[in-house]
């Protein structure tokens, strides 16, 4: 907020008040409070009890403060307990999910980043037959939508044994997207080549020269398109849906629907599910505010293809 | 006469032709990993991942959907060739019909609102102020899955509890059963949709305006032209390319919509929000009919090919108008 505050009154001592400017600015400011209202209203739920949201549904503030929506969430509380507050009682254990979340999240972000530098590399650097000819065959997998290669997919994962586990989510992630090569092939094409022909001279082997020179100087990039690939991996619901059965690996966004099915005979548990939305939505919420800068600047410059 | 007029040109093309010519060699000697500087099997051990990745988990699945929607498949059994019959069904079942109609008006809704919103937020931002952190907030939104976007709204919009309609309420007019109901439910989920994107696309936009320069603005403003003339006459025309590709990008985004209505209204009431990706969901996993599914996702990566193209000629995305 500081940097919004602080710049109205600049602008506005400069170009005077004109009334144009002062709509504009009372526009912005009510797209700005539908962006984070939602938000305050997870965290106003999540802390409220169930009974109290029932007594007084439009109170700004938490309804009978308590913590039990989340002691529901992370597997505290006795069945009864969990009866007697509204909740359905079922066994869930967020702690888990949210293990399953980070361990699929990062396995993926992690070889996805590294296989597509590589390749990427290897298109904008190497020397080699075939070379454009291939490029352009990964850029018309552009063209196919991901949600179209899902169910075969699927019968691929399950040939493979690997339903219901954290690899089978991660696997088709794994290797690359056409999006991660392109993009980082344009930052290794820009780069001067003197870098390289100095660290040749040197008697550094190609190889070094990648892991030691080129991907440390492509950190930005990567650091950015590694945070957005965290977050659509952390987000995907459709993929972890088809694969996964069973707790073992169950993913955040799964679970929280599963949550929201199980509507205990009171009506559903909003207390327990506006808590649940929050430990999925907090991790990457806290992430994005590291990088944030960083992030909004560059999308426009990479977001388009 | 042809003699006559064509020496002098080429004499003195020529040494531009020796460089061009030298240039191509070099070209090819590079894209052929010939000559020296070839690094045939290092390049192949670093694309080996990436490649492997590409035929196993994207060309082989394209190419394996398409032979399915061909067949009649359980999942148990061996797929078995039916030729057309999946498609026939197709084009004579109603629920796929619906299904599309369902689908057509969620993305029409949907990229309507989210390309006037977006662009409207994109535009006040550039003349506003370029704060960072406001990017960042009009993003956030972003950042959470559509199932947690689609559970909040659901809280709340809530017929009894949800405090929309307690506001609403409060204006003394009649509660909105805004995902319960045939005619609600549809525009509820696009517009919670929009909610989620619109900041994303509204930052595409936003780049897309840095590139025009200042000094047309400043041009217009001479002229005596009006900030809502400006937007019509210099932003609109000048942003049009973008534009294009961003629309081509939200419009096959928005078509393959699954997870906020799965988590919403789960396709109900009657079908209402039966959109297509969640009844080629339910027939492969419900009813384990995996070529009948693979046919309808063949029709909609067909529907969603036909789209681009036309957009892409309508709105001659690979042209810009700024020299």
């Amino acid at each position: 907020m500081a940097a919004v505050t602080t710049t109205a009154p600049r602008a506005r001592a400069r170009r005077r008040i004109s009334p144009g400017r002062a709509l504009a600015w009372a526009v912005m400011t009510a797209i700005v409070v539908i962006t984070l209202v939602p938000f305050y209203w997870i965290l106003r739920t999540a802390l409220s009890s169930n009974a109290g949201l029932t007594a007084d549904p439009s109170s700004p503030l938490p309804t009978g403060l308590t913590g039990g929506g989340f002691a529901r969430v992370f597997g505290q509380q006795s069945t009864k307990e969990a009866l007697a507050q509204g909740g359905a009682g079922g066994s869930i254990d967020f702690w888990r999910y949210l293990l399953n979340s980070v361990v699929v999240s990062t396995l993926i972000t992690v070889c996805q980043i590294l296989f597509s530098a590589m390749a990427a590399y290897a298109f904008a650097r190497l020397r080699w037959r075939g070379r454009d000819r291939m490029f352009g065959l990964f850029l018309a997998g552009l063209m196919v939508p991901t949600i179209f290669t899902f169910l075969p997919n699927f019968i691929l994962i399950k040939q493979l044994g690997l339903v219901d586990t954290l690899l089978g989510i991660a696997l088709p992630s794994l290797f690359m997207t056409p999006f991660a090569v392109f993009f980082l092939r344009q930052f290794f094409m820009n780069l001067p080549r003197e870098v390289e022909e100095a660290a040749l001279l040197d008697g550094a082997g190609k190889v070094r020269i990648f892991f030691r020179v080129l991907l440390p100087m492509a950190s930005t990039p990567v650091i950015t398109l590694g945070v957005l690939t965290y977050i659509t991996a952390w987000n995907d619901y459709f993929w972890p849906l088809m694969v996964s059965y069973s707790d073992s690996s169950r993913v955040l966004t799964v679970a929280l629907s599963i949550f929201r099915a199980q509507t205990p005979q009171t009506g559903t548990d909003w207390s327990g599910l506006m808590a649940a939305t929050l430990v999925a939505a907090l991790p990457m919420l806290v992430l994005f505010g590291c990088f944030a800068r960083r992030i909004v600047n560059s999308i426009g410059f990479s977001g388009i293809k | 006469m042809t003699v006559a007029s064509s020496s002098p040109p080429t004499r003195v093309r020529l040494p531009g032709a020796e460089a061009a010519r030298q240039k191509t060699k070099d070209r090819i000697r590079e894209r052929d990993g010939g000559g020296n500087g070839g690094d045939g099997a290092l390049a192949a051990v670093f694309i080996a991942p990436a490649l492997l990745g590409f035929l196993v988990f994207l060309l082989w699945p394209t190419l394996r959907g398409i032979y399915l929607s061909f067949t009649r498949f359980n999942l148990l059994t061996p797929a078995e060739w039916v030729g057309l019959d999946n498609y026939v069904r197709m084009v004579n079942d109603p629920i796929f019909w619906g299904s599309l109609k369902v689908t057509v008006e969620y993305v029409v809704i949907n990229i309507g609102v989210q390309t006037v919103a977006a662009l409207a937020i994109a535009v006040l931002m550039q003349r506003l102020t370029k704060s960072a952190l406001l990017r960042g907030i009009v993003l956030t939104p972003y950042l959470v899955s559509n199932v947690v976007a689609g559970i909040v709204w659901l809280w709340m919009l809530d017929t009894q509890l949800g405090i929309g309609n307690r506001v609403i309420g409060a204006f003394g007019f009649d509660h909105i059963p805004f995902l319960t109901d045939e005619t609600w439910a549809i525009p509820t989920i696009a517009l919670i949709n929009v909610w989620r994107h619109v900041g994303y696309t509204a930052l595409l936009l936003f780049a897309g305006l840095q590139a025009i320069p200042a000094d047309v603005y400043e041009a217009a403003k001479v002229d005596g032209a009006s900030e809502w003339r400006m937007f019509w006459r210099v932003t609109l025309p000048l942003l049009r390319p973008v534009l294009a590709v961003v629309l081509i990008m939200t419009v096959i985004g928005s078509f393959q919509v699954f997870d906020s209505v799965a988590v919403t209204t789960g396709g109900g009431p009657a079908n209402a929000t039966n959109v297509l990706q969640l009844y080629i969901y339910g027939s492969a996993f419900g009813r384990f009919q995996f070529g009948y599914a693979s046919a309808m996702s063949v029709a909609l990566l067909a529907v969603l090919s036909v789209i681009t193209v036309i957009q892409y000629r309508l709105t001659r995305a690979g042209h810009t108008d700024l020299g």
